[in-house]
């Protein structure tokens, strides 16, 4: 797995599993900012790894005129997920 | 609403095939307490819950479960593609096989088929959190029983992420039990259904 799918991976879960803290919680402060800094996180990892390799839901689809990328695999559920996909032209990564 | 996202909650990369151990996972798929009934109840019992808190609990925990479903179909349909009948039939594959080849349908272990009796949704918000408590640990009892069975590190990995999750569901649900309790009457939680009985003054136990 690519240095940016771990980071989504991890930033995710933090996201997921405060996100049900808070829903019992709603006026921990602290779990609020570390809610939002934890979002923040993921969509910028998120963000990085469309750019390189596609799209990981269907508003990440950038403006690919002569191809639907969305149908390129591979799909999460085949295994080692992030091998796939080539570096684009005039992306950043920051 | 729900949006997809090309990815698993938890990475899933296995590398040895392995039907028997399929037959066994494929349990938390479609089995009695698998993710399937999970996603399904929590989902189906959000419409009448009155609190806030916990209807947001049970969207987020049922969304949860069905990334959960989704992981175990891809446990099992790793431990079972690139193989053959004979191996299949090897592996003690073969009455699965006859049905669906290497396609992915819920049933338990013993191959009794999903049914929706497998979970409750019965409208009384005291009630449908008891279950929902019940079912998470009934969950986490099985991936236990399922770890003392696999013994391939790549498998078990995402097993002990999803046992872990039931222990953090339990506790939420719990913790919404308390939010559900705190809006009712102290001195008789059951004086009324909170999600049926709107006043609080028509339910025949009060006569």
């Amino acid at each position: 797995m690519n240095d940016l799918m771990t980071q989504i991976y991890q930033y995710s879960f933090a996201v997921d599993d405060v996100l049900l803290y808070l829903d019992t919680h709603p006026d921990d402060q602290d779990a609020l900012a570390y809610y939002q800094c934890m979002k923040d996180a993921r969509e910028t990892a998120v963000a990085a790894y469309e750019c390189q390799f596609g799209p990981l839901t269907k508003d990440g689809v950038k403006d690919s005129a002569d191809y639907w990328t969305w149908v390129n695999g591979p799909w999460p559920w085949e295994g080692g997920g992030s091998k796939c996909g080539t570096m684009r032209k005039g992306c950043s990564t920051r | 609403m729900w949006n997809y996202e090309k990815r698993l909650q938890y990475p899933v990369n296995i590398t040895t095939p392995n039907a028997k151990i399929a037959k066994v996972i494929m349990s938390q798929y479609g089995g009695p307490d698998g993710e399937m009934g999970a996603s399904m109840r929590y989902l189906s019992q959000r419409y009448v819950m009155p609190y806030k808190q916990c209807q947001a609990t049970l969207t987020d925990i049922g969304t949860e479960e069905l990334a959960h479903l989704e992981i175990v179909a891809s446990i099992v349909h790793q431990l079972t593609r690139n193989l053959t009948a004979e191996q299949l039939e090897a592996e003690g594959f073969a009455d699965y096989y006859v049905d669906h080849t290497a396609g992915i349908w819920p049933q338990a272990a013993g191959g009794v088929p999903f049914n929706a009796c497998e979970f409750q949704s019965k409208g009384d918000p005291i009630t449908d959190l008891f279950e929902d408590m019940a079912a998470e640990q009934k969950a986490r009892t099985t991936y236990d029983n399922i770890l003392r069975l696999v013994k391939d590190p790549e498998v078990c990995d995402p097993i002990r992420f999803l046992r872990e999750r039931e222990v953090v569901h339990f506790q939420r649900f719990g913790e919404a039990l308390r939010v559900t309790q705190e809006n009712l009457d102290s001195k008789n939680f059951y004086a009324f259904n909170p999600a049926f009985d709107k006043m609080g003054g028509d339910c025949p136990c009060r006569k």
